[in-house]
C-alpha cells in the first residue's frame, strides 16, 4: 500500500490511461476466470450426472451387490447409508442443540467459556480420519465389537456435533433480543422462553444447518471405513446394530479400488450418481417444511 | 449483552414457600423444574462435546504415543523409510508429503479462491451472484469420496496423457482435486469476509478518482485481509485432513515424490491405507496412530492460529 505520490510533471494523462486500461483487464480478466469456472463446476455435475443418472433402474437401487459377476444392485449399502445417517443424527442432534443453546444463552462471558468455545472449533477442525481411529479404539478395541453399523453410526455422531453445535449457535444468536424480552416480560422461565419463542424463531437456521450437516454425513467415507467396514450382512432390511454396515460412499470406493466384478466401473458410475442425488435431495427435503411454513404464516 | 435478567425468571414468591394447592401454583412448580432440567441438560451437552474432544486426544494420544516406547521419536520423524513389513517406521515421507501437498493445494486454491471472491462481491450482478453462490454451495455438498472418483477416471487420464507416464497419480493430479474441493469455501468465506467491508470505503475510493481495480486492490481487499486470511487457514485444515479424495489419485506408495507426477502417499492416506489390515497391539498400528495424532495436532494448531487473527481483529476493530 505504498501510493507513490506522482507528481503532476509525469504525464498524468497517459497514466490515467493506463490505469484505466488496467482496469478493464482487470474487469475482464474477472469475468473470464468466473465464467470459466461456473463451467468447470456445471461440467462437473454433468460429469456426476450424465454418467450414472440414465442407467439408474429400480432393480440396481434394490439389488444385492455381487462379488464377482455383474449386475449386482447398491440395495444393502443404500439402506446402511440411510440406516447410520439417521442413527447419528438421532444421538447428534439432542446433543448439538442442546450444546449450540448452552454457548448462545447460558454462557456466562469468561475463560470457562472461551474454554468451551476452544473445544469446539477444535472439534469441528478434527479430520475425519482421527475420528474414524478413535472409533476402532473405542468400539473394536474397547468393545470388542468389531465393524459394526452402532459403531459407525456413533463415531458419525462424534463428527456431526461440532457443526450442529455451531449452526444452532449462530441461529439462536440471531434471534433478535426484543423477542427474549417480550417473553420474559409476560412472567416466562428461561426455559419457557428458549423453547415457545427462541427456538422456533431459530428454528429456519437450525433446520439449514442440520440439511447440510446430514449431506455431509451422507457423503462421509473415511470415519464408516474404519468403523463399519467394508462390507454388509448381504440382507437389504438389516436393522441388526451390531451387523457390518458399508454404506454407498463406501461402496462406491471399494468397487472402484478392491471390486473383482467386472462391472464394477459402471457401478461405481451410478453409485456416484444416486449419492449426489441423494445428498442434493437432502439438502432439499429439510427446507420444505421450512418453505411450507413460511407460506402458511405469511 | 446477552445478560437475560435472571432476577426476572425466579419467582417472587420463593423466598417464603407456602403449601400452596392451587393448580396455579403447581403449574409455576413444573415450570421452574422444568427449567432447572433444561439448563443441567444444555450444560451436560455441552460438557459431553468436550469430552469427546477429550476422548479424541487421549485415545489417540495414548496409542500414538505409546510407540515411541518401541522406536525412537528420531527414526519416525526423520527417517524417510516406511517399510513396516521390514520394521522401518520412519514417516518422514509422509509429513513431508503431506506438508507439500497442502501447499501445492494452497497454492492453486487461494489466487482463483480469492479472485472470484472479489467478483462475486464486487463485479457480478445481483442475478449472477445468487446463482453462483447457490452452486458454490453445492460444490461443498459433493462428497469428498465423489471428488476422489473423479479425479481417478478423468483427471488422471488426462494427466497421464500430458505427461507420458503410465500411471499420472501423484501430487499434482491430488492437489487439483484438493483445489477443487476447498475452493467453494476459501471463495464463500472470503466473499462474506470482502461484502462485509463497509460501503463508505468503496464510496471513498471512489470519490478519490480511483478505479474498480485500485478500489479492489488497495482498499477492499486489505481491509478484509483478516477475513481471507482465516479463508485460507480453514481450507488449510480441510486440505491436511481430507482422506479419501487424496487416496484414490495419489498412488498411495511411501516415497518422497520425485517430480508432481510420481506416485506418493501422506500421511491419510497411508493411515486409511494399512490401519484395517494390522494388529491393534502392534509397532505398526502405533505409528499409525502417532500420524493420526500429528494431524489432530496441526489442525488444533491452525484453529488456536484462527482464533488469535480473530481476537486480534476484534481488539483493532
Amino acid at each position: 500500500m505504498n501510493n507513490v505520490y506522482s507528481p503532476p510533471v509525469m504525464n498524468s494523462k497517459r497514466h490515467n490511461r493506463t490505469v484505466r486500461a488496467l482496469n478493464r483487464l482487470a474487469t475482464a480478466g474477472f469475468w473470464l476466470l468466473g465464467s470459466l469456472l461456473m463451467l468447470l463446476i456445471l461440467w462437473l455435475l454433468v460429469a456426476i450426472l450424465k454418467n450414472g443418472l440414465f442407467r439408474i433402474d429400480f432393480s440396481f437401487l434394490t439389488k444385492v451387490p455381487e462379488e464377482l459377476d455383474t449386475g449386482g444392485g447398491i440395495g444393502p449399502v443404500l439402506f446402511n447409508s440411510f440406516y447410520i445417517l439417521f442413527l447419528s443424527l438421532v444421538v447428534s442432534i439432542p446433543i448439538g442443540i442442546g450444546a449450540g443453546v448452552y454457548l448462545a444463552e447460558y454462557a456466562p462471558r469468561g475463560k470457562l467459556t472461551e474454554f468451551i468455545r476452544v473445544c469446539v472449533e477444535g472439534l469441528a477442525s478434527v479430520p475425519s480420519i482421527v475420528f474414524g481411529l478413535l472409533g476402532i479404539a473405542i468400539f473394536v478395541e474397547g468393545f470388542h465389537i468389531g465393524l459394526t453399523i452402532l459403531g459407525g453410526a456413533l463415531t458419525l455422531a462424534f463428527l456431526n456435533l461440532p457443526v450442529l453445535t455451531r449452526v444452532t449457535e449462530e441461529a439462536v444468536r440471531a434471534v433478535p433480543q426484543d423477542y427474549r424480552d417480550a417473553a420474559y416480560a409476560l412472567g416466562s422461565t428461561k426455559f419457557q422462553c428458549i423453547w415457545r419463542v427462541v427456538l422456533p424463531a431459530a428454528l429456519n437456521g437450525i433446520i439449514t444447518g442440520v440439511s447440510l450437516t446430514a449431506g455431509r454425513a451422507f457423503g462421509e467415507s473415511a470415519v464408516i471405513i474404519l468403523t463399519s467396514g467394508l462390507s454388509t450382512s448381504g440382507q437389504i432390511w438389516d436393522f441388526n446394530l451390531l451387523s457390518p454396515g458399508e454404506t454407498l460412499a463406501v461402496h462406491l470406493w471399494y468397487v472402484q479400488s478392491e471390486a473383482l466384478v467386472p462391472d464394477a466401473r459402471d457401478i461405481a458410475d451410478k453409485s456416484a450418481a444416486v449419492l449426489v442425488i441423494v445428498v442434493l435431495l437432502i439438502n432439499l427435503t429439510f427446507r420444505i417444511p421450512l418453505w411450507l411454513r413460511s407460506r402458511r404464516t405469511r | 449483552m446477552r445478560n437475560v435478567n435472571e432476577a426476572a425468571v425466579i419467582p417472587p414468591a420463593r423466598a417464603g414457600l407456602q403449601p400452596d394447592n392451587s393448580r396455579y401454583a403447581k403449574r409455576k412448580k413444573r415450570a421452574l423444574k422444568k427449567n432447572i432440567w433444561f439448563g443441567r441438560y444444555v450444560k451436560l451437552s455441552v460438557f459431553s462435546l468436550c469430552f469427546v474432544l477429550a476422548m479424541v486426544l487421549v485415545l489417540v494420544g495414548k496409542t500414538g504415543l505409546s510407540v515411541f516406547a518401541t522406536l525412537s521419536p528420531a527414526e519416525f520423524f526423520f527417517s524417510l523409510d516406511w517399510t513396516p513389513e521390514e520394521e522401518h517406521f520412519g514417516a518422514g515421507a509422509l509429513i513431508i508429503g503431506t506438508l507439500l501437498l497442502t501447499a501445492l493445494t494452497l497454492v492453486i486454491a487461494v489466487p482463483v479462491s480469492v479472485a472470484i471472491a472479489v467478483f462475486l462481491s464486487e463485479i457480478a450482478p445481483n442475478w449472477l451472484k445468487r446463482i453462483y453462490r447457490t452452486m458454490l454451495d453445492i460444490l461443498v455438498g459433493i462428497p469428498s469420496v465423489v471428488y476422489g472418483y473423479l479425479g481417478l477416471t478423468v483427471l488422471l487420464p488426462i494427466i497421464r496423457h500430458a505427461s507420458g507416464e503410465n500411471l499420472g497419480d501423484g501430487l499434482l493430479a491430488a492437489s487439483l482435486v484438493l483445489s477443487l474441493m476447498i475452493l467453494p469455501t476459501v471463495s464463500r468465506v472470503s466473499d462474506d469476509a470482502l461484502t462485509a467491508v463497509p460501503l463508505s470505503y468503496r464510496e471513498a475510493a471512489y470519490a478519490l478518482g480511483s478505479t474498480r481495480l485500485q478500489a479492489i486492490a488497495k482498499i477492499i481487499v486489505p481491509s478484509a485481509a483478516r477475513g481471507i486470511l482465516s479463508a485460507v487457514i480453514l481450507g488449510m485444515a480441510r486440505a491436511i485432513g481430507e482422506t479419501m479424495a487424496v487416496v484414490m489419485v495419489i498412488g498411495n506408495t511411501a516415497q518422497l515424490p520425485r517430480d508432481l507426477v510420481t506416485p506418493t502417499a501422506v500421511l491419510t492416506s497411508n493411515i486409511v491405507m494399512q490401519i484395517s489390515n494390522v494388529e491393534f497391539d502392534s509397532t505398526w498400528n502405533r505409528a499409525l496412530y502417532m500420524m493420526a495424532f500429528l494431524l489432530l495436532l496441526l489442525a488444533l494448531a491452525l484453529i488456536v492460529l484462527l482464533r488469535a487473527i480473530r481476537s486480534k481483529g476484534e481488539s483493532a476493530a
